[in-house]
């Protein structure tokens, strides 16, 4: 579904993603962890059509098209779904306003007929009972005033609503207490399905007790350095990042 | 395409109400003297006492210079190059009824799309149209007069209700006020006057709509309405120009009185034509609207939406002389391209338990710059008076600006004043979040735009609030339930 080659990356003429190459077919859970700064938003950003960072070089497949052609919006109606690790506050929009333009905007790039007031509201009610949110979220504007495990669990429901293709999770886990945490995951598991792929970024294992992956890759300094089954993360937690890093070292003065 | 390309497609949208309407004019030489004034007096066969009063402002404007203080930058005006009087030839006499209209009149009308034909009537809003200087059709005139109220162009309200004229006229907005107001009062031509009498509940949005069409021509028309006691009337107030190279001076006054228990609102969507994106044309907007809660209880609000003129200069008012009344002003004024609007309001409470709020947003883009400028005065008398002021800022893009300016004077201890300030920008990671969300860039800045608005148009009535909503290009939340 996804494929990722030597993918290089700048910010402000600084390289952030070094040759990437990253394989994610429908139907998997990829998992992507590393320390701070090692890239991991960026590339999780720059998958949903960030326009402040620039390729320099490689190249982004996604369902067989360019997927670095595509305008953010496009990308969206395609399938391409980002859980932000900040979400955007957008003052006096209602979120249910939110949600049902963007539900209608993809709808109209498939040719579907756009829901009307009553159709949103009943779905949407339905969903968030699922992902364990309060109704009156709905009424309130985007974001604004949202605690923490509030604006994650929102994601959590645009993505339950949206219904992409590609769901990458920017670090849905960080600041999330552990029956939050609990939610989220079972937001996303809901969502695990055979034609579906899920690319989760995150610091910790923790996250990982809870949806397993089929893949880990450890992003360091912009490359992936290692690639393995759900087993790398506990070995990761176990011994940290730095243990990735020496052994990565040492290869290097070998 | 990038944030500020998706911005400038929004801010560059092309003015629609551009056209102009081919008529046959009745248009005085060109210039200003003591004689222009007699000659629009006395095309208009008005009685004495206003040739008197527009001699007397006249004089005194010739005292005045143009103020200079506002945050704004326009070119000298050459008051000796413009044309104070044009009407439209056939209507010379005066309309009687609409289909005596010339019929290019009424067609530019549809094109405005104010209802008024009347069997368009029915949809409750009666119109005072006001083309270049003179008022060419008031509808629903007769169903309004059997609740004894008046609403008629100010000229025929000079003829027929002169006492009333006389009684009010210039007792909010003296002649001597501004530079502006001088010269409205020597030579507005036309307007319109609205009388509600005691205890009546006006049962229709009144509504006025401005449209200047000759060129070379300033608009200077001068609005006064006044609610007895316990009256109760809305009215609406619309506005645009046709596309000119030049610059056309618009310079209104509009007096409103309450009295004891009344309650108006007044609402302004003001879309004159700004100029071109580069600054060239547009009308210069220097209008002073001023009420006066006179009576116990009374209640002024004033709400506008403003997203036209190349310079907006203008601060709807209200004298808080009545004990417990009440002032309001909301406001959303858009500033795009080269665009200038320096508005806001004036709170002076004087009477007791005066309360007034004030809530203000202002757009830029583009190179546009807006200022908030706000004065809230408590005098020493006024005992418990309460105001709270908000105003926030929105800019879309790297060149416009916005300022705030309020004044706070207080004479008062047990005065409680609050002031609110926000400034904040449509970030590219506010639009990156709904353009991941699948929404367009365009309708992302709408949306955001209408989110930052929402509180002002909330005040809108309805019809106003969905053209305020195209005005801004956005479309409404909330109506769909």
């Amino acid at each position: 579904m996804l494929s990722i080659k030597n993918l290089h990356v700048c910010i402000d003429g600084k390289e952030i993603l070094r040759g990437i190459n990253l394989d994610v077919k429908a139907g998997e859970v990829h998992a992507i962890m590393g320390p701070n700064a090692s890239g991991k938003s960026t590339l999780a950003q720059l998958l949903a059509g960030r326009e402040i960072y620039k390729v320099t070089a490689g190249s982004v497949h996604y369902l067989g098209r360019d997927l670095l052609a595509m305008s953010p919006e496009r990308r969206a109606c395609e399938g391409v779904f980002l859980a932000f690790q900040y979400p955007v506050e957008i003052p006096g929009v209602s979120n249910a306003l939110f949600l049902k333009t963007a539900l209608n905007a993809i709808r109209k790039y498939h040719r579907l007929p756009e829901l009307d007031a009553m159709d949103f509201l009943t779905l949407v009610r339905e969903r968030m009972k699922r992902v364990g949110m309060d109704e009156a979220l709905l009424l309130r504007a985007v974001n604004e005033g949202f605690s923490g495990g509030e604006k994650k669990r929102n994601e959590i429901l645009q993505l339950n609503i949206l219904q992409p293709r590609l769901a990458i999770l920017d670090e849905t886990d960080s600041g999330l207490d552990i029956d939050a945490l609990k939610l989220v995951a079972d937001g996303v598991n809901d969502m695990r399905g055979a034609d579906r792929a899920i690319i989760l970024v995150t610091h910790y294992q923790r996250l990982l007790d809870y949806i397993v992956p089929d893949a880990v890759h450890v992003l360091s300094q912009g490359c992936i350095v290692k690639s393995g089954g759900a087993d790398l993360a506990k070995d990761l937690e176990r011994h940290g990042y730095n243990w990735l890093e020496t052994g990565d070292l040492i290869k290097q003065i070998a | 395409m990038t944030t500020t390309q998706q911005l400038n497609e929004l801010i560059n949208r092309e003015y629609q109400h551009g056209f102009y309407t081919q008529l046959e004019a009745d248009t005085i030489p060109l210039g200003l003297n003591e004689s222009t004034i007699r000659l629009i007096s006395a095309k208009k066969n008005e009685p004495a006492f206003m040739l008197e009063w527009r001699l007397k402002a006249y004089q005194h404007w010739l005292t005045l210079s143009e103020p200079r203080w506002a945050n704004l930058d326009w070119s000298p005006i050459d008051y000796q190059n413009a044309y104070y009087y044009s009407a439209p030839k056939s209507e010379k006499n005066g309309p009687r009824d609409l289909s005596e209209i010339d019929p290019e009149l009424l067609r530019t009308y549809e094109k405005l799309g104010i209802p008024l034909k009347e069997q368009k009537m029915l949809a409750g809003v009666a119109v005072d149209a006001v083309f270049d200087s003179v008022s060419v059709a008031t509808t629903f005139k007769q169903n309004l007069s059997t609740l004894g109220i008046i609403f008629c162009p100010f000229s025929e309200a000079v003829q027929k209700y002169p006492d009333l004229v006389k009684q009010y006229l210039g007792s909010v907005v003296p002649y001597t006020d501004n530079f502006f107001a001088s010269l409205n009062a020597a030579v507005f031509s036309d307007g319109s006057f609205c009388y509600i009498p005691p205890g009546v509940h006006c049962p229709m949005e009144l509504s006025t709509y401005f449209r200047i069409n000759a060129k070379n021509t300033g608009q200077f028309e001068r609005t006064l309405i006044i609610a007895d006691k316990d009256a109760y009337v809305s009215y609406l107030e619309g506005c645009t120009a046709p596309m000119r190279d030049e610059h056309q001076l618009h310079a209104a006054v509009v007096e409103l009185i309450a009295l004891e228990g009344a309650r108006i609102k007044y609402a302004t969507v003001q879309n004159w034509y700004p100029g071109d994106k580069e600054g060239k044309g547009g009308i210069y907007n220097f209008v002073t609207k001023r009420g006066d809660c006179r009576g116990e209880k009374s209640h002024i609000s004033w709400t506008q939406v403003e997203t036209g003129s190349a310079i907006t200069w203008k601060y709807p008012s209200v004298i808080l002389r009545g004990n417990g009344s009440v002032g309001e002003f909301y406001s959303v004024a858009l500033s795009n391209n080269h665009q200038q609007a320096d508005t806001g309001t004036k709170m002076i409470h004087i009477g007791r338990d005066t309360k007034s709020t004030v809530l203000s947003k202002g757009i830029s883009a583009g190179y546009g710059q807006n200022t908030y400028r706000g004065l809230i005065k408590v005098l020493s008398g006024a005992e418990n008076a309460r105001n709270y002021t908000q105003c926030d800022s929105l800019l879309l893009g790297e060149h416009c600006g916005a300022h705030t300016f309020p004044y706070i004077e207080v004479k008062n201890p047990s005065a409680k004043v609050e002031h609110e300030a926000s400034t904040s920008r449509i970030g590219e990671e506010q639009l990156f979040y709904c353009t991941q969300r699948g929404i367009s860039p365009e309708n992302a800045v709408s949306m955001i735009v209408s989110g930052f608005c929402k509180a002002v148009f909330q005040e809108l009535p309805m019809e106003f609030s969905v053209e305020a909503q195209k005005l801004l290009g956005v479309s409404l939340e909330g109506s769909t339930g």
